[in-house]
C-alpha cells in the first residue's frame, strides 16, 4: 500500500463548523498533508496560514470558442446546442458545458473547444504540515477536475514524504466536486448541525458516500442548541451505516477563534468544545488505522 | 410606496446568494418571501436553486402538489449495428461512453446529455433515450407563496438541466425570490444571471468577507446588481462592513446574532414566522432594492 | 503478455498504486521480456471518468490485463466489457506485481471490488 489513508471532511450543507473542526484536526494530527478542496469558496487558509512553494495554472474545462472570418452565421450551433449557450453572435461561457458538439455541427469549421483557465493551484507549507490548495477563478467551472489536482498534489507530497495521512476539506453539496473529494479515500466525515436542513443535507451526502462504497461517520456540531435533534441526527446516520464519532458543544469561543484566525484548539485549548475535537480527533485517528 | 400597481408589487427576480455556505441564505430567501406573500397576496414566488441541497421548504409549512421529473437524453447503442469505429468515444468530453477494445460501452451517471455521440455515429447505432436527472416539485409554502424547488438524484453529476428546468418555473409578472446554491462558481452563477438583483447574505467574520468578495466579484461579472445581508451580526468585527463601504454596497439589513434565532431555525421555522416583528425590515429590504434597480 | 501496472512512480521499483483509475503513473509492462514503459496517467484529472479513460488507455496500447489493488466500479466494468483481466496486488512494487502476475499467484477479480455499488453500469 502507499501507506497513507484519506479522511475528506464534508458537511452537505454549508455553515456546520466543517472548516473550523478541520482546522483543530491540522493542529492536532502528525504526519499529514492538507488538501483544501472547498475550491470555490476556499476558507481553510484563513486558519493555517500556508506560505505559498509554488503556484501553477489550472487550465481545466473546455469551452467552445469561436473563430469570427470562418463563421458564416448560419445558426447551426444554436439550433444544436442542448444548453442555449450559443447563438451566431456569442457564447455563454457559463452555460457552454464544452461538450463540443456544436464544433461537430459546425460546416465551417469555426468553433474548437479549448481549456479555460480555471484557477491556480498551491502547494504550500503551513505550521502544521504541508498543504495543497487551489483559488478558483470567480466564474469558472467548478467542475471535480481542479479538486482531483489538488488531492492529486497532496497525495503526491504524502508519497514524497512517508506521511500517514491526507486530511480533506471537502466542497459542500454533493455534486461532481464533493463525489471528485471523497472517490478512493478511506472515510468520509460528515460535520453536521442539530437542525432539519442539517439532517436532511447529511442524508444526501451519506447517501452519495454510500453510492460510491465509501465509509461514513459523523460528527454533530452546536449539538446542544437541540438535543432531541442531536439524537435524531445520530440515527439517521446510523440507518445510512455511518458512525456518530461525538457532539461538540456550541461555544462562542469557536467564532472567537475564527477571528484570531487560530484552531480553536490552539486558542483555546481548556474549552468544552476544545476538549471534545481533541477526543474526536483521538478515535477518527484510531478508526483510519482500522479501515 | 414604489410599486407598479395598488397591490402588486415591482415584479423583479431577486436571487439570493452567499460565497460561504450556512450564512443564512435561506433564512433570509424564505422571510423575505413570505413577508412579501402578506403584503401581496399570490403575487409572490420561492424558488429553491440549490438542487443539490434543496432545503427551503425545511423552513416553513409547505404543502407540495406537483412533482415533474427532469429527464437528459443519455445513449444506448445497438451492438449489432455498430461497427467500432470509436467516433462515439472520441466525441465524447465527459466519458460517458467508451471503446474498450471491440465492446462499446456507456456510463449514463457521467453523461451531460449532449447528444455529440448520437451526432457522430455514421451508421446511427445510438439512440437516445430519456434518463432522470431529478425533479421539480411545486406547492404552496406558508400559506401563500407559490413555491418551486429543483432537487438532483443522488450521484448525478452533472445537474445544471435541473437548474433550468427550475429556472422556467419563473413567471413574469411576480416577485420571484430565487434562492441560489452557495460558492461562486457555476451552479450560483446559473441561479442569479438574470435575475435583476442579488442579495449576498454574510456573517461578520474573516470567512464571511472571504467568500463575501467573491461573491460580490461573480455579481460584478455578470452585471447583478447586489447588496449585502448581514447576518449574525455581532459575533465577529466590522471588517464586513467596512468592506461594503468602501466598496459602495448598500448593506440592506442585519440580523443580530441571537440564541433564540438559532433555536426557531432548528425546529424549522424561518426568521419571519418564529418572530413577526422582522416582517417590516424585511419589507423595506425589498423597498430598498426596488428603489436601487430603478436607478 | 501486455500488462498495466498502476504505479506511485515510473520505475519497476516504485510501489504499486493501490487504485486503478487515479493512480499516479501506468506501468505497461510485457511480462515475457520485463520491458516496460511508464505513462503519466493523464485520466487522474478526467475526475469522475478517470477510471473509464484509463481503460480506454491501457486496452488501446494493447493490454490483456491490469494490476491494483482496487478497481472502482466504472474502471471495473469497462475492463471487464472489454475482456481485461483485473488482478488484485498491494504492498509491494512493480516489479513484485509482475514477478506475481507470472508466478499465477495473484487474485483474479469479476467485478468492481471498490465500491458496494455494483450491477449495470448503463
Amino acid at each position: 500500500m502507499t501507506g497513507y489513508k484519506q479522511m475528506t471532511v464534508v458537511s452537505g450543507k454549508g455553515g456546520t463548523g466543517k472548516t473550523s473542526v478541520l482546522a483543530s484536526f491540522a493542529a492536532l494530527a502528525d504526519g499529514k498533508v492538507i488538501a483544501d478542496t472547498d475550491v470555490d469558496a476556499a476558507n481553510l487558509h484563513i486558519m493555517l496560514h500556508p506560505t505559498v512553494l509554488t503556484t501553477e495554472e489550472f487550465w481545466g474545462a473546455k469551452i467552445a470558442v469561436r473563430d469570427p472570418e470562418k463563421c458564416k452565421q448560419c445558426g447551426e450551433c444554436e439550433r444544436a446546442c442542448r444548453f442555449d449557450a450559443i447563438t451566431v453572435d456569442d457564447i455563454n461561457e457559463y452555460a457552454c458545458e464544452g461538450c463540443g458538439l456544436c464544433t461537430l455541427v459546425c460546416p465551417e469549421k469555426a468553433l474548437v473547444l479549448e481549456p479555460a483557465l480555471t484557477g491556480d493551484l498551491y502547494v504550500s507549507e503551513t505550521k502544521y504540515g504541508p498543504m495543497a490548495h487551489a483559488r478558483l477563478v470567480p466564474g469558472a467551472e467548478s467542475s471535480g477536475r481542479l479538486v482531483t489536482m489538488v488531492r492529486q498534489a497532496a497525495e503526491t507530497i504524502a508519497i514524497r514524504d512517508g506521511l500517514d495521512t491526507v486530511i480533506i476539506d471537502g466542497p459542500p453539496g454533493i455534486g461532481c466536486t464533493v463525489t471528485a473529494a471523497i472517490a478512493d479515500i478511506d472515510l468520509a466525515l460528515v460535520v453536521t448541525e442539530p437542525t432539519p436542513s442539517g439532517i436532511h443535507d447529511m442524508a444526501r451526502v451519506l447517501k452519495t458516500a454510500d453510492y460510491f462504497g465509501v465509509s461514513c461517520a459523523v460528527i454533530v456540531n452546536k449539538a446542544d442548541i437541540n438535543e432531541a435533534l442531536s439524537d435524531e441526527t445520530e440515527r439517521v446516520a446510523a440507518e445510512h451505516g455511518a458512525r456518530a464519532i461525538g457532539r461538540l458543544p456550541y461555544d462562542s469561543v469557536v467564532t472567537e477563534a475564527v477571528s484570531a484566525m487560530t484552531p480553536v484548539v490552539e486558542f483555546a485549548p481548556d474549552s468544552g468544545v476544545s476538549k471534545a475535537i481533541t477526543r474526536c480527533w483521538s478515535d477518527l485517528e484510531q478508526m483510519l488505522k482500522s479501515l | 410606496m414604489p410599486s407598479v400597481a395598488a397591490n402588486s408589487p415591482a415584479p423583479l427576480t431577486i436571487s439570493v446568494a452567499a460565497g460561504k455556505g450556512g450564512t443564512g441564505k435561506t433564512l433570509v430567501s424564505t422571510s423575505l418571501a413570505i413577508e412579501l406573500a402578506y403584503e401581496y397576496p399570490d403575487k409572490v414566488a420561492l424558488l429553491d436553486g440549490d438542487v443539490e441541497e434543496p432545503n427551503a421548504d425545511l423552513l416553513m409549512p409547505t404543502v407540495f402538489e406537483d412533482s415533474q421529473p427532469v429527464h437528459i437524453l443519455v445513449p444506448e447503442v445497438d451492438a449489432e449495428a455498430c461497427i467500432h469505429c470509436g467516433k462515439c468515444a472520441e466525441a465524447c468530453q465527459a466519458s460517458a461512453i467508451a471503446k474498450i477494445r471491440d465492446v462499446v460501452v456507456t456510463f449514463h451517471e457521467l453523461c451531460t446529455g449532449c447528444g455529440a455521440c448520437a451526432y457522430v455515429c455514421p451508421v446511427d447505432a445510438i439512440a437516445e433515450v430519456p434518463r432522470k436527472v431529478g425533479r421539480i416539485d411545486r406547492g404552496i409554502a406558508a400559506g401563500s407563496v407559490e413555491f418551486t424547488q429543483g432537487r438532483s438524484e443522488i450521484a448525478q453529476q452533472h445537474t445544471g438541466s435541473v437548474t433550468s428546468a427550475l429556472k422556467a418555473h419563473i413567471k413574469s409578472g411576480k416577485v420571484s425570490i430565487v434562492d441560489a446554491p452557495p460558492g461562486t462558481s457555476c451552479p450560483m452563477q446559473e441561479t442569479i444571471e438574470d435575475s435583476d438583483y442579488c442579495i449576498l447574505v454574510t456573517e461578520p467574520t474573516p470567512f464571511g468577507l472571504n467568500d463575501l468578495k467573491a461573491a460580490v466579484e461573480t455579481c460584478r461579472t455578470l452585471s447583478v446588481p447586489h447588496g449585502v445581508v448581514i447576518n449574525r451580526d455581532g459575533i465577529g468585527d466590522r471588517a464586513v462592513e467596512d468592506y461594503c463601504k468602501t466598496e459602495g454596497i448598500s448593506v440592506l439589513l442585519k440580523i443580530p446574532h441571537e440564541r433564540r434565532i438559532a433555536e426557531a431555525y432548528s425546529r424549522g421555522e424561518t426568521l419571519v414566522l418564529a418572530f413577526p416583528e422582522w416582517r417590516g425590515p424585511l419589507g423595506q429590504v425589498f423597498d430598498a432594492i426596488v428603489e436601487e434597480v430603478a436607478q | 503478455m501486455k500488462m498495466a501496472i498502476a504505479s506511485t512512480g515510473e520505475s519497476l521499483d516504485s510501489q504499486v498504486d493501490p487504485r486503478f483509475g487515479r493512480c499516479h503513473w501506468l506501468i505497461l509492462a510485457d511480462t515475457d521480456d520485463m520491458s516496460f514503459e511508464a505513462l503519466k496517467n493523464r485520466a487522474a484529472a478526467a475526475g469522475h471518468g478517470a477510471g473509464v479513460e484509463a481503460a480506454q488507455m491501457v486496452a488501446n496500447m494493447g493490454c490483456r490485463g491490469v494490476v491494483a489493488s482496487t478497481f472502482g466500479p466504472n474502471a471495473a466494468h469497462a475492463l471487464a466489457q472489454g475482456g481485461l483481466a483485473m488482478y488484485r496486488f498491494s504492498g509491494g512494487t512493480v516489479r513484485e506485481a509482475i514477478e506475481a502476475v507470472k508466478a499465477g499467484t495473484l487474485e483474479q477479480l469479476n467485478g468492481a471490488n471498490a465500491a458496494a455499488h455494483s450491477g449495470d453500469r448503463e
